[in-house]
């Protein structure tokens, strides 16, 4: 998952096949974010220039999402879950252990839909059912 | 010798505990040893204790095996699984084992059967006959079958599928739409996954039916970002969907027009709630709408919108192809039809049991479930997600339909049971249900806004001691504030939750000075 860096050339190219999509903010910062890995603070004025909304709307939805992020991404994203099919096989305490081990790149998540195999935790996009501290030293970069 | 066909889920869960490397392995080793297979990567039964279940075609009949690792394969050559062998992970017959053949199934009944994305495969299993019936009577036959199936919403609220649709139906509007709300956020839910990974086109025809008898054109799917496979799958059955015509200017040849289109959460709870979806597919923050308007009336960028969860259209077919008095044979009261209950947590056998609505909470945890995974005895569920109440083992006689659970003062919500350990702290819960509420607030009420974490302050108060009695009655309080003085079911339920927790269990919240770390 390797992540172009931030140009506004290339941001504008990105937007221009969303020009006529009904309701374009959420998706032109998904778009972004999925290509440069974060939403850089440039674009808030580029998309609601683009799209002729004001900032205050772009900057609204930046804030509200809790994927959206602002900052570029770190060498792992290990996301646990934390919602309480998990915690019912002990997440917290994975929880515990891999903020320890392996400290910001940890985010807490709320429910991957695996809550009969739990713990689950998504590690660079790959989920991890009955997962171990073990299990995701295996597939951390 | 002929072609072996071998079944191995791509489900996100069966992957999630190594089917993927299972089926690499297999295939590997079918290679080495000369033997022609073939594998398809099917949805999951549902069993998921036993993911990954490997199946093999043994003439007529599908031999299971789970769960297999990759550590098994060898030995599982050597014990001719490939002809059915005996084996100690051998479950025999897939479609005998007990745990699904006393399953209903009628929304699923070809999750895990078929390929999920063959047409053929859908069609020579009872798709798409609703559809054509469909488009063969008219709008108000359809809308009629609905109603008098008795279906009602799967996503939470239980509104009468069939009223909504006739809503907007009558009004009058050259664009509608049809919303699938796929956001699915409840911890302890998965159905709504694992229809949409193991038979996508049962959603996509179910829309299509809601798209003719309402007369929308448009299908939006609002689904959450947390289902990466989902949302692959979903977009690969658009595309075979429409270029076999069940979608697109010229459905089945009718003339009529449905198409359908994705729209990817960005992780919020709330967005679930059918209003804040219609805010986040506009593209805006995820804020909670008031009511009225409906959205029936208008809801996307204020067209009439029909909102539906993932197994309320996909039940639809179903309900088309059998009739309404099929569907509504099943269940009690005025809970019809099927329900399909998801069970998870610390439980030994999690999975899905679609069943008629009525069977009792103990049947559930206890025979299907077979209590907890920690071997543990069990001391807690919670039913119908995060704003869901939490029962306790006393509690086990309840019947599992809308109205029995509201009596007993929870919901049924989207079916999701979670079960706990006698390790459970049900104040931690309470307080965690709090501290959730505070995290996914849209901030439109103020007591759902700031009450949530007053809330958990407040139970950490009893938590550690402090003035319990008086805090408890403040605690209740404040739930009462938050019951009446929120516009929607995040603020309106969390209570539930919390009061149940106290009243269920109410030894988890006294003075707990001794044990407070
Ligand atoms: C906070 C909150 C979250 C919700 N999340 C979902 C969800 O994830 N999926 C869903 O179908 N309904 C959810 N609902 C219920 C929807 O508002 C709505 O009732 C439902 O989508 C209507 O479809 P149905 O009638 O087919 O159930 C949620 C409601 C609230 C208040
Ligand atoms: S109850 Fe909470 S989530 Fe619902 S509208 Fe009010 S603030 Fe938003
Ligand atoms: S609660 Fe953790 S995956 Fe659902």
């Amino acid at each position: 998952m390797s992540t172009a860096t931030w140009s506004k050339d290339h941001a504008l190219a990105l937007l221009e096949p969303l020009r006529h999509e009904p309701g374009p903010v959420l998706i032109a910062l998904q778009a972004l974010q999925a290509e440069f890995g974060y939403v850089h603070v440039e674009a808030v004025a580029l998309v609601a220039t683009f799209f002729n909304v004001s900032r205050a709307d772009v900057h609204g939805v930046l804030t509200f999402y809790h994927d959206l992020r602002t900052t570029p991404p770190l060498a792992n994203a290990i996301h646990i879950c934390v919602a309480e099919a998990c915690q019912a096989v002990g997440s917290r305490d994975l929880e515990k252990a891999l903020k320890n081990q392996y400290k910001d790149q940890v985010t807490d998540a709320y429910c991957f839909g695996n809550c009969a195999l739990g713990p689950a935790v998504m590690v660079n996009g790959k989920l991890i059912g009955r997962a171990t501290a073990a299990k995701i030293a295996a597939v951390i970069r | 010798m002929s072609t072996i066909k071998i079944f191995i889920p791509r489900d996100s869960a069966a992957v999630s505990v190594g089917a993927d490397d299972v089926a690499l392995e297999i295939a590997r080793r079918a290679v080495a040893e000369n033997l022609s297979v073939e594998i398809i990567r099917n949805g999951t039964r549902g069993a998921l204790w036993l993911e990954p279940l490997v199946e093999v075609q043994v003439g007529a009949d599908r031999i299971g095996y789970g769960p297999v690792q990759v550590a098994d394969v060898a030995d599982l050559f050597k014990a001719k699984f490939l002809e059915g062998g005996a084996h100690q992970l051998c479950i025999n017959k897939v479609d005998e084992l007990p745990w699904l053949a006393e399953q209903d199934r009628i929304t699923f009944k070809r999750v895990g059967i078929i390929d999920p994305l063959s047409i053929v495969d859908y069609e020579s299993n009872g798709g798409l006959v609703g559809l054509r019936r469909a488009l063969a009577i008219s709008e108000k036959e359809i809308i009629a079958e609905v109603t008098e199936s008795g279906l009602r919403g799967r996503g939470g609220a239980g509104f009468p599928a069939g009223i909504k649709w006739k809503t907007v139906s009558e009004a009058s509007s050259e664009t509608k739409y049809i919303c699938c709300n796929a956001d699915e956020g409840d911890s302890g839910t998965f159905a709504d996954r694992i229809l949409m990974e193991g038979d996508p086109f049962t959603l996509i025809e179910g829309m299509t039916i809601a798209g003719i008898a309402v007369g929308a054109k448009e299908g939006i799917i609002y689904i959450r970002s947390e289902y990466p496979a989902a949302i692959a799958q979903l977009e690969a059955a658009i595309a075979i969907a429409q270029e076999f015509k069940l979608l697109g200017p010229n459905i089945l040849g009718s003339g009529r027009t449905f198409n359908v289109k994705i729209r990817i959460g960005a992780g919020s709870y709330v967005c679930g709630e059918e209003t804040a979806m219609l805010e986040s597919i506009e593209g805006k923050r995820g804020v909670v709408r008031s009511k009225p308007p409906l959205p029936a009336i208008s809801g996307l960028f204020g067209k009439p919108t029909v909102i539906n969860n993932v197994l309320t259209l996909s039940s639809v077919p179903a309900v088309l192809a059998d009739g309404a008095a099929s569907y509504k044979s099943r269940g009690v009261g005025r809970s019809l039809g099927t329900q399909i209950f998801q069970i998870a947590g610390n439980v030994k056998r999690g999975g899905i049991v679609e069943t008629g609505f009525g069977i009792t909470l103990e049947k559930l945890v206890m025979d299907y479930g077979g209590g907890t995974f920690s071997g543990k005895p069990v001391k807690a569920v919670q039913i119908g997600g995060p704003l869901g109440a939490y029962f306790a083992v006393k509690n086990f006689g309840i019947s599992m339909d809308y109205e029995s659970l509201i009596a007993a003062g929870g919901m049924l919500g989207h079916g999701g049971l979670v079960i706990f350990d006698e390790n459970v702290d049900l104040a931690v819960q309470a307080k965690f249900a709090m501290e959730f509420c505070a995290i996914e607030s849209c901030g439109k009420c103020t007591p759902c806004r700031l009450g949530s974490t007053r809330g958990a302050e407040t139970i950490q108060l009893i938590i550690d001691g402090h003035n319990p009695e008086s805090n408890k009655k403040l605690l209740l309080d404040l739930c009462e504030v938050m019951t009446d003085g929120s516009l929607c079911a995040m603020g309106g339920l969390t209570p539930m939750p919390v009061k149940s927790a106290m009243i269920n269990f109410p030894e988890d919240f006294d003075s707990r000075v001794e044990v407070a770390k």
